[in-house]
């Protein structure tokens, strides 16, 4: 009997399909051409007049449209039509509205950026796009519980209109959308029409500056030069909306379901939201609508010889459908990257040294077993700084002060961030030699680049100075070895961070070393996000870490951190250092109108050269991103200002299939061992309790 | 009965005003208004207008407690109190800061939360209970004293240790069943196979501990010696008489935690991918989403309060003995 219950066992494991018994997704999804990524965190707005994060324009930035878009491929970053037929037409007037040259910055009063649309774009199909569903009857509204709940759905063409409604909804303060503040001070009309549309729709008043021209052309007239402003119009704040979409949503009664605007969005994009549960998956499917976009057959040196124009001239998207899985932690995240069902990763900390090493020059490289499993890694520096600022309006570190500026220099040259990108952040990061991270136009390399406050060019490489220096430095400032001769006591700085967990200690006090080497005593602060940002606000903190990341590739978009008028406490602006210098704002105004060119780039290097010499910052250093991808997954090229990244990307579905399926098979043997384990240590105790049992009988 | 609910219910108002007007201080001890509102608008760009729209739009540009520029009763009416708390005793949860139904993703959150729960008390309750017996089965052999020592081990482990081994040894080694995520439906099994294992061996130490401590002072008393007078066997006397008797402290125990079942588990979801409600206050108190913090902690009070009712009805039931009057 026994043995026959053993053969029938075994038969019925040989006999199963033991691959892939650990799949996270459905067996029919199997071959098809799915990408299966993640998010940590769940996004808070999907409405493109709000959504200003980077975990949401993964989603919105394949569903909405803006005119412009980044070339996928060429570098520097450049911007090319997407619905848009060409680039702007960009014509400048005076206050007479007379025609003037762009050069002339100083009569221009006025510039018209005039975008004409592709016709036939058509929105991917939804309820708004019928009358009656713009119409429900709370009875109906009651019986709805998602949109595929409507049996009627519809298109329309995009039209001019709708780029001009969404600038309206920028303008709406009922939408509180967050670059509301900066547009005000560009658009015309746009304040004002903030200001008097109060309850009312944004379809019953214009904007002045905007208008529409015709039914697939729009002008945006804004106040004065502002040549970054074309990098906005790439953004999602600039895609068009149909009116339809916002009736829609308002009706009342689906946003008690969480059926609104915010949450499912109605655009042209390559993709669509068909699955939104951000508490599990949000899904992404190819909208069948999607006008005729082709991958690009141009890119720069390289391309070609990674494969990246292998998919030259055809049609996108490539992927059928998108699985985005809400993951939280990175453990089981990685492990399942490993087994192939997730088809990119980061690289957490935990799991570095299993996917990285670094080799001689200190060029990053896969390790051995995430190369055999075919695994490519791919680096970019980000468009982001993380520094140290200093408060200028402190009477210690802070102002103009020969003095305190030689503290500045001398604590920028102690902070010695290539070993804190070393320990800290797995080598993942270039040490700052300015404001300017890599890839933004004003960028230099090599000796011309470096800060000489901090480095020396020593046999074609940059050198932090020694120690030495900095305690030079801090003898001129009055502070011979950190002591003050008056007091006979050390310096004590006080560093404000939020970094209040027991895994942030290590980094806390590898900074008081830092200090300590100019013997200041540093004494950490470290406080809630709340409370942290009102010392910001108030000006009352000494010393901070801070980071930025780029909006658009400019210049302008970091030079504006340390300008005056942005001040923190003053004008409660992104100067959050609070730093003034005359020299530097009268340059910043200068560059900022300016178009790329010779005399922009020596200005450039001006502002570099005074911020190196006042070090308002301690510049930190430029992330590096590391990202692996499986090799079944294609035309990957990292792209850090395209939000719409998606549709060039294709998965070859056999190798990963065939990959997964080698990879997962699964293995019962140590359940059999632990079976076989229990009996052994059981049949004893069975024996000895039947002989008790007989002995109480007895 | 029906009167001792009653009054229990009734007892249960203050009881839950009170929550709401400690969740209110603590909150705004840490928070204030503006904090919220730039956190709810991001870091980039915030004007002082944009914090006083959202304040406006939000509700929150009331005063806290006590409104002295309004009339009468719209002093205490007319506060952010009043109007943001008041709803909540009809069970509306109104909209989160950002905009989303709490009552719909609380709908929607809860039957994950549920579905590793459950399974998890009831097979964990089955195999501590049947540990326990097979100790006091074996008291004073190895097996028991072995027993007792693996118990101690297992109390002692950490609970990530157990998710994270699980996941490495179950699902990554033996590749037996996914490593993290969730479907409905049937498909929610495979899914849902690892962590109730997780849970019920991570629980076996420290339940079957306190079972073995029940069930040993049954077999001690007086009618468990009349049982063996009788010649009844030692596993007849075990499962028909020690196991009814030791039963009601184990009831009344279970009862009390069943409503809280649906609060989910914070460390559980989270590796697992379970989209519960074990991370939705957590989430909301990073967030300083203070609608989502007091509909949660409302719900939270009451479901304890309910399980507490359950548990003195059920005392009632399984000791006849115990009168509610």
């Amino acid at each position: 009997m026994y043995t026959l219950f053993l053969t029938i066992f075994i038969l019925f494991l040989t006999s199963c399909d033991v691959s892939q018994l650990n799949n996270p997704y459905p067996p029919n999804k199997t071959g098809k051409s799915i990408l299966y990524s993640s998010f940590s965190e769940r996004p808070n707005h999907l409405d493109p007049a709000i959504s200003y994060s980077a975990n949401e324009n993964v989603f919105i930035g394949q569903i909405y449209e803006p005119a412009y878009q980044y070339n996928y491929l060429k570098r520097p970053y450049q911007l090319e039509p997407l619905t848009a037929t060409k680039m702007p037409v960009i014509e400048y007037f005076n206050l007479q509205g007379d025609k003037v040259d762009g050069r002339d910055i100083g009569s221009i009063a006025f510039t018209d950026y005039t975008i004409t649309i592709k016709p036939g774009i058509k929105y991917q199909f939804h309820p708004a796009f019928i009358e009656a569903n713009r119409k429900l009857r709370p009875e109906q509204i009651a019986e709805i519980n998602a949109l595929s709940d409507f049996d009627q759905l519809g298109t329309r063409e995009l039209i001019a209109a709708d780029y001009v409604y969404q600038i309206k909804r920028l303008a709406d303060p009922k939408k509180q959308s967050p670059i509301a503040g900066v547009m005000k001070n560009y658009i015309l009309g746009f304040d004002e029409f903030s200001k008097q549309i109060g309850e009312q729709s944004v379809s019953l008043k214009n904007i002045s500056g905007v208008e529409v021209l015709g039914r697939y052309r729009y002008k945006i007239r804004i106040k004065g030069k502002y040549p970054q402003f074309k990098f906005w119009l790439a953004m999602p704040f600039f895609a068009p909306m149909p009116w339809e979409a916002e009736v829609f949503y308002q009706q009342q009664g689906l946003s008690d379901k969480n059926i609104s605007l915010d949450w499912f969005p109605v655009g042209t994009g390559p993709y669509y939201l068909t699955e939104n549960n951000p508490n599990q998956r949000m899904v992404l499917a190819k909208n069948p609508n999607y006008h005729e976009d082709k991958y690009p057959s141009e890119g720069e040196a390289g391309d070609k010889e990674k494969g990246l124009l292998l998919d030259a001239e055809k049609l996108m998207p490539f992927i059928d459908k998108v699985v985005y899985t809400l993951e939280k932690e990175t453990i089981p995240y990685w492990n399942k990257f490993l087994q192939g069902y997730y088809d990119a990763s980061g690289i957490s900390s935990d799991s570095f040294d299993q996917a990285v090493q670094f080799i001689g020059d200190g060029d990053a490289k896969l390790t051995d077993t995430m190369e055999a499993k075919g695994i490519r890694l791919q680096t970019a520096v980000t468009t982001s700084i993380f520094y140290l600022g200093f408060n200028m309006l402190d009477p210690v570190i802070g102002g103009g002060s020969v003095s305190a500026r030689k503290i500045r220099q001398a604590i920028s040259i102690a902070i010695d961030y290539e070993e804190y990108i070393s320990i800290f952040q797995n080598g993942r990061g270039l040490p700052a030699q300015g404001m300017l991270p890599y890839g933004i136009y004003g960028y230099e390399e090599n000796k011309a680049g470096i800060n000489p406050v901090v480095y020396d060019w020593v046999d074609g490489q940059y050198q932090r100075k020694s120690i030495n220096s900095a305690e030079k430095l801090m003898r001129e400032a009055g502070y011979p070895k950190g002591v003050n001769p008056a007091t006979g006591e050390s310096l004590v700085l006080y560093f404000d961070t939020t970094s209040v967990s027991v895994d942030d200690r290590p980094r806390m006090n590898w900074y008081r070393k830092q200090f300590a080497k100019l013997g200041i005593k540093l004494v950490i602060r470290a406080t809630d996000y709340n409370r942290f940002q009102e010392k910001m606000r108030t000006g009352s903190g000494q010393m901070f870490l801070w980071g930025w990341n780029a909006d658009y590739p400019d210049p302008e978009n970091f030079f504006f951190l340390l300008y005056s008028k942005n001040g923190k406490v003053k004008y409660g602006g992104e100067n959050a250092v609070n730093y003034h210098n005359a020299e530097f704002d009268k340059l910043f105004e200068q560059m900022r109108n300016m178009d790329n060119g010779k005399q922009r780039l020596e200005i450039i290097q001006k502002m570099q050269s005074i911020v190196r010499k006042d070090a308002p910052w301690v510049f930190g250093f430029f992330p590096k991103s590391f990202s692996l991808f499986h090799g079944w997954y294609k035309n990957v090229k990292p792209n850090l200002m395209a939000n719409n990244r998606l549709k060039y990307t294709r998965i070859d579905v056999k190798e990963r299939e065939l990959k997964r399926e080698q990879w997962n098979q699964a293995v019962f043997w140590p359940l059999i061992v632990a079976f076989i384990f229990f009996l052994i240590v059981l049949f004893p105790a069975v024996r000895a309790f039947k002989h008790r049992a007989k002995e109480t009988v007895q | 009965m029906i009167q001792y609910i009653l009054r229990r219910c009734l007892y249960a108002i203050p009881l839950l005003v009170g929550v709401n007007i400690l969740t209110f201080i603590l909150f705004f001890v840490v928070n204030n208004t503006d904090d919220m509102a730039r956190m709810q608008l991001g870091q980039k760009h915030v004007t002082e207008q944009s914090i006083q729209n959202w304040k406006q739009q939000h509700g929150y540009n009331l005063p806290l407690l006590w409104n002295q520029q309004a009339s009468s009763s719209e002093k205490f009416t007319k506060t952010i109190f009043f109007q943001k708390s008041m709803g909540l005793f009809i069970l509306d949860f109104g909209l989160s800061e950002s905009g989303r139904n709490i009552a719909a993703d609380i709908k929607q959150r809860m039957w994950p939360s549920l579905s590793i729960a459950l399974p998890s008390l009831v097979v964990g309750l089955l195999v501590n209970i049947s540990v326990a017996l097979m100790m006091v089965l074996f008291r004073n052999t190895y097996l028991e004293f072995s027993s007792i020592v693996l118990c101690v081990i297992l109390m002692s482990i950490s609970s990530l240790f157990y998710i994270i081994g699980g996941q490495f040894f179950i699902g990554k080694l033996l590749k037996l069943v996914p490593i993290s995520g969730y479907d409905t439906g049937f498909s929610a099994i495979k899914f849902l196979i690892l962590p109730v294992l997780i849970g019920v061996v991570s629980g076996i130490g420290s339940g079957a501990r306190w079972y073995r401590t029940l069930f040993l002072e049954e077999v001690e008393k007086d009618y468990v010696r009349t049982a063996r007078a009788k010649g009844l066997t030692e596993t007849q006397v075990l499962f028909k008489h020690v196991l009814k008797n030791a039963m009601i402290p184990i009831l009344t125990g279970v009862v009390v935690v069943l409503p809280l079942l649906f609060m989910g588990s914070l460390i559980m979801e989270s590796f697992f991918s379970i989209p519960g409600l074990g991370s939705y206050t957590i989430d909301a108190i990073n967030r300083q989403d203070f609608a989502i913090v007091r509909s949660m902690v409302f719900l939270g009070s009451a479901l304890y309060i309910i399980g507490l009712i359950l548990t003195d009805i059920s005392y009632s039931f399984v000791d006849p003995r115990v009168r509610l009057t």
